[in-house]
């Protein structure tokens, strides 16, 4: 059978050149980081968070500087003023300036946030990444030391180091505070960066990588790294006001930061003195600021894990 | 199973013996002596009195010494209390703190979950807005900031609320709904998240399909997948609620071991440091093994005998 069609130009059209770039891609490509923020910026309450944290740091550093007042220099005359004119957040029990003492105190209370959180993070990356890539036997002896690490309980640790370091009445220096927070607190992070190198490694695109010729280095800087990335931000930005928290817990019993130096703990304790008085504002200014702080980092760690989470790409 | 029982008992041992450890060898590595703040004492006193301490042989023999007697329970004296005991502090004050932790716990559980179910059923109207901003608020507000609000808002309005002390169940209302709230908060968050993820699953789908009542598609089904993880977040809350009762204690003023551990800090009594900071680990990591089995009969996928890789 033969079936033959007869043809000729007048059947066919010519093609135009819109058909041609249907298939196109016009706009460029979103690349990872570009999409998170995309996808953060849509959460409300995220931005919220980091519009506060924004302000705050910035605060931090100029806010001990907009009125005339020192954070040590005592005024008799003027102790316990409530917020006015003058002393914008009022005075304290010995007529310290509390504005500037409360941005101080959230100075301190930030650095020592991040600066955890960054020493979490490099044990953390260091440990993890090693166990990790490291074979099944080291593997399971590092995990077993840091589950034995991590399960000391932490801020009973952190008390311990600071009556060891602190003198008698005083309180103890911010070096301390800090080393004894990230003494036991950089397990969660070692144990998800190893979780993710394991998982990741053993993932179909780490094996293609490998079967065209990538070497171990390159696998790691390539593939798992940029890969890992993402939830160890969502971890760091959690770790933050895990540390101000427990700093600010450790100020409240009396053992944080040495005065006169203020920490938004060593302000709430000072303020708890004097409410039994009826002087509310002492203890009502700090304690805003911490929960404010504690408020930003959780929600803008939120939306990072949202933001990040493939599954909740639309 | 066994083979894991064993692991992970082993793996406690060795953890409250780090703890010991180190305590032990932190607290003699305090310059200056316990004693300074007594004053001058004639030398025959203070030898005495390191005698009494058993601080006058060698830091090794001490160590030995003190590991021998925790393992017999015995946690010594205290150096600043002449009528008690470290063993008698830790007797009066925990059942107290106990207390008030059991209390806090049972709040968290029961709240904390169905709030996170009750948010993720209505999500997006009114009970999901309620529920995540007081979940918001616990995780935001520090325990003893909402302390501090529950006595000056609650304690001092309502005539039959106590501001503190201690003595009827009453006293111990605020308080442990303070230190309830944290943990609260994040089990509800938990429970939306983890609830919302087992809700679109496909097995709820099929019982709802089979015209299984609604009630028992959420409870049978959902609920009970979706609270795994909260289950898995237990031992970090018991840990928390350890720490958050030092704080608690403080404002309200309850006797309990919390307040004597920050006292003992303050007055340096090292022995007392000691023996509260070990009966704490003792106490947390035995909490934390039960968490572990609990967690193993809820869950039967997880195979224990199993590194994680």
């Amino acid at each position: 059978m033969e079936n033959k069609i007869k043809l000729n130009p007048s059947m066919f059209e010519k093609a135009t050149l819109e058909d041609r770039n249907a298939e196109k891609i016009k706009r460029p490509s979103i690349k990872y980081w570009p999409d998170v923020w995309r996808r953060l910026k849509q959460n409300k309450l995220a931005m919220v968070g980091l519009t506060l944290i924004v302000i705050m740091s910035v605060m931090s550093i100029v806010g001990t500087h907009i009125n005339e007042f020192d954070y040590k220099e005592q005024n008799y005359g003027l102790i316990n003023q409530p917020p006015d004119s003058v002393h914008w957040f009022g005075t304290d029990e010995l007529g310290r300036d509390l504005f500037t003492r409360v941005w101080l105190g959230t100075r301190y209370s930030l650095i020592i946030g991040v600066l955890a959180a960054a020493i979490d993070f490099v044990i953390g990356v260091v440990y993890g990444g090693l166990s990790g890539m490291a074979s099944r036997r080291v593997d399971s002896i590092m995990m077993r030391i840091a589950e034995v690490i991590y399960s000391i309980p932490y801020l009973l640790i952190v008390i311990l180091l600071s009556v060891v370091f602190s003198q008698q009445g005083s309180g103890t220096s911010m070096f301390v505070l800090i080393l004894a927070m990230t003494l036991t607190d950089w397990v969660p992070m070692a144990i998800l960066v190893r979780g993710q190198v394991l998982q990741l490694k053993e993932s179909e695109y780490s094996l293609a990588s490998e079967s065209l010729g990538g070497t171990r280095g390159w696998i790691l800087k390539k593939h798992i790294i940029p890969n890992t990335l993402g939830p160890i931000l969502v971890n760091v930005t959690l770790t933050i006001p895990r540390a101000i928290f427990a700093e600010a817990t450790l100020g409240f019993l009396g053992l944080g930061l040495q005065p006169p130096s203020p920490s938004l703990g060593n302000l709430s304790n000072d303020g708890l003195a004097v409410m039994p008085v009826g002087i509310f504002y002492q203890i009502f200014i700090p304690a805003l600021f911490i929960s404010l702080i504690m408020f930003s980092f959780n929600v803008l760690g939120d939306g990072l894990r949202d933001a990040l989470d493939p599954r909740l790409r639309k | 199973m066994k083979k894991y029982l064993l692991k992970r008992l082993a793996m406690s041992i060795i953890t409250i013996w780090a703890v010991i450890t180190i305590t032990f060898f932190l607290m003699h590595a305090v310059p200056g002596n316990p004693f300074a703040k007594e004053g001058k004492m004639p030398k025959v006193v203070y030898d005495n009195l390191q005698k009494k301490y058993g601080l006058d042989k060698p830091l090794r023999e001490q160590y030995v010494i003190y590991l021998k007697n925790v393992l017999k329970g015995d946690f010594g004296d205290s150096m600043k209390s002449r009528v008690e005991t470290v063993n008698d502090m830790i007797e009066r004050g925990f059942p107290v703190s106990a207390r008030i932790g059991a209390q806090a716990l049972l709040i968290a559980i029961v709240f904390g979950p169905a709030l996170g179910a009750l948010a993720a059923l209505y999500q997006n109207k009114f009970p999901d807005y309620f529920s995540m901003v007081l979940a918001i608020l616990g995780i935001s507000v520090p325990s003893f900031i909402m302390g501090t609000i529950f006595i000056q808002f609650i304690a001092k309005n309502v005539s039959w609320i106590p501001i503190g002390g201690w003595g009827t169940w009453r006293h111990t209302l605020l308080p442990s709904l303070a230190l309830a709230m944290m943990p609260l908060a994040h089990m509800a968050r938990l429970m939306r998240s983890s609830m919302l993820e087992v809700l679109g699953q496909d097995y709820i789908k099929t019982a709802q399909s089979k015209g299984i009542t609604k009630s028992a598609v959420i409870l049978k089904h959902a609920v009970r997948n979706a609270i795994l993880p909260v289950v898995s977040i237990l031992g970090t809350t018991i840990s928390n609620l350890l720490v958050g009762s030092f704080v608690i204690e403080k404002i309200f003023g309850i006797p309990g071991l919390g307040s004597f551990f920050t006292k003992s800090i303050s007055n340096r009594d090292y022995t007392l440091i000691m023996g509260t900071t070990i009966f704490y680990a003792i106490i947390l990591v035995a909490l934390l093994f039960t968490v572990d089995l609990a967690y193993m009969f809820i869950d039967p996928r997880i195979k224990l005998t199993q590194e994680g890789r």
